[in-house]
């Protein structure tokens, strides 16, 4: 049996959050009644002029530069026909040969590997409004079409056909995302479609330099459903082919409540898009000092942040990798050790007990009860020595639950650590006193036993005596 | 050249139905179209550099500002069919 190996390219589709349309002064914002953010320019009632919102531009271009590609001089927009009534006009505005930049790359090395993903094209295009369907779609006679959607100002970044793998593809799209959200033009929410991806993927045999017939794989609505789809396809074309078969190009939607990819229709005809210059829309000059602002107001992106993170806190790269994912948790996390510096214990604590209810909660970092400011107090307080650590996890899940300061929660449930000697002291007799098969066990060598020993101390005391302490009082008597 | 092949091709992405004297009277005109214009092939055109639009402008832009949204009734005056606020068309699949 022959050895493949996959080739995949992503195109992926990122919604701008500007506030108006890309070709009109309709508002983006998503929902809203049906057919109500919409105008005569988006709904391609005749006699209209569509005009380019700046704005649109300026994001793509933001994007453009933070993906390392080379900006077009020169740039126009093009008609896409097709017949599907999500448009009203019976085609899309998009551009073809001459889009706004082309040759970037990204990088998507864990750890030590680096490896360099080409992006051949970055292009502005207008979104496509929505299909409603009442019942099944097998069932219904009817499409409802709501336009609301119509217009919003969409980027398209294709990548060269450099993704090995299900798990490379993943990883393109994790550092993308990244990325674009650090510029700051997109939500990029896959779940609400503000991200979207399709993927290009064949196989060929391993060391062959030829490509095999590809198939496009739509509806990937998640990072789990694209790498999910990718494994799946992989496999399906491999029993093709090892059947003697022939990959059929064609597109193919991915079914998650079966795991499997389905053929949508054949590409070979429809696929004739007849493209001609929109000629509405006059061409576009990028002067070089405008990319050069543009290029001067970009933030650190994240493998800077990253590195940065490596090299000033000397947090490990993991660590860092974690942080530095979304802007807005490096955020966080750097106003966290401004109060606080000591970065690696804010490090365990924003990667593990935040993030743990954070995602229990279903909450956003942008939405955590918790401020950088009082996460940082709470970290003091262990510091000093007011606190124990673990009486502070249950410090801060109530500071979670109810929005209150460290100092508030400690001062209102008593929970302020024991260090007097003398009183722990005292709990330390009383313990070993009533526990002297352990205390024989400990001194016949089985260590477990002091592991209890220290938890009936800290039962006795609520949690509440200094664990180090404990511990030496403990040691002294046995 | 144009074939009643290309006809029917344009035809099908337009989706028109054709009759076949249709076919046969658009096949002819629109060779009789290109042929005309294959008198533009005449011109030197060596020293002009190519265009996308006709129109001496470039760089028209809007500011990023929301404006006047069409009311419910507009939008829906002049749509075949619809179902509250929704256009409705034929299923698509």
């Amino acid at each position: 049996m022959a050895r493949y190996e996959a080739v995949i390219g992503l195109e992926v589709h990122v919604e701008l959050k500007t506030r108006s349309k890309i070709f009109c002064d309709s508002t983006t914002e998503f929902g809203g009644a049906p057919n109500t953010h919409v105008c005569p320019v988006c709904l391609g009632l005749p006699g209209v002029l569509p005009v380019v919102n700046k704005t649109v531009v300026e994001y793509a271009i933001r994007v453009a530069l933070a993906l390392n590609c080379q900006i077009a001089e020169f740039s126009k927009f093009d008609r896409k026909n097709y017949y599907y009534p999500d448009m009203p006009k019976n085609y899309q505005i998009s551009q073809y040969d001459l889009p706004i930049a082309e040759h970037g790359s990204l990088e998507i090395g864990e750890g030590g590997e680096a490896k360099k993903i080409g992006i051949t094209r970055l292009h502005m295009e207008e979104d496509t409004g929505k299909l409603v369907h009442q019942g099944t779609i097998t069932t219904t006679p009817f499409s409802l079409v709501d336009y609301n959607r119509a217009g919003v100002p969409l980027i398209e970044i294709v990548s060269e056909p450099e993704l090995r793998s299900p798990e490379e593809a993943r990883r393109y799209m994790e550092k993308l995302k990244a990325i674009i959200q650090y510029t700051g033009v997109s939500d990029c929410k896959m779940e609400e479609g503000s991200l979207r991806c399709d993927a290009n993927i064949s196989i060929r045999p391993v060391g062959s330099g030829a490509f095999g017939t590809k198939t496009e794989i739509k509806n990937l609505n998640s990072f789990k459903a694209l790498q999910k789809a990718l494994a799946y396809e992989i496999e399906r074309q491999k029993d093709v082919l090892e059947e003697g078969g022939r990959i059929v190009q064609e597109t193919r939607t991915w079914d998650e409540g079966q795991g499997v990819t389905l053929s949508l229709r054949s590409k070979e005809y429809a696929h004739d898009y007849r493209y001609l210059p929109d000629p509405d829309l006059v061409p576009m000059v990028i002067k070089k000092d405008w990319v050069e602002d543009i290029r001067n107001s970009l933030p650190e992106l994240p493998e800077e942040r990253r590195n940065r993170y490596v090299r000033e806190y000397g947090l490990p790269d993991y660590d860092a990798g974690v942080l530095t994912n979304t802007k807005e948790l490096a955020d966080y996390f750097e106003q966290c050790v401004t109060a606080c510096p000591n970065p690696k214990a804010v490090s365990n604590w924003v990667m593990g007990d935040l993030t743990r209810l954070l995602n229990a909660n279903n909450v956003e970092i942008t939405g955590c009860p918790v401020a950088p400011g009082q996460l940082a107090s709470l970290l003091r307080l262990i510091d000093e020595g007011t606190i124990s650590g673990k009486i502070a996890k249950k410090v801060f899940d109530e500071m979670f639950a109810t929005g209150k300061d460290a100092e508030t929660v400690v001062k209102e449930r008593g929970l302020v650590q024991i260090s007097d000697e003398g009183a722990i002291a005292a709990v330390v007799n009383e313990v070993l006193e009533k526990n002297p098969q352990s205390v024989a066990d400990y001194r016949a060598g089985k260590d477990r036993a002091l592991g209890f020993l220290v938890g009936q101390v800290m039962k006795a005391t609520r949690g509440k005596a200094n664990p180090k302490m404990v511990n030496k009082l403990l040691k002294e008597r046995l | 050249m144009i074939t009643k092949k290309d006809v029917e091709h344009v035809a099908y992405l337009g989706r028109l139905e054709l009759t076949g004297e249709e076919k046969e009277i658009y096949t002819r005109q629109l060779n009789d179209i290109l042929e005309h214009f294959q008198s533009l092939q005449q011109l030197d055109t060596g020293k002009v550099q190519p265009t996308a639009h006709v129109l001496p402008l470039k760089n028209v832009f809007r500011e990023d500002w929301v404006g006047q949204h069409m009311s419910g009734e507009e939008v829906l005056a002049n749509c075949p069919d619809r179902e509250e606020d929704y256009f409705k068309v034929p299923k698509i699949v």
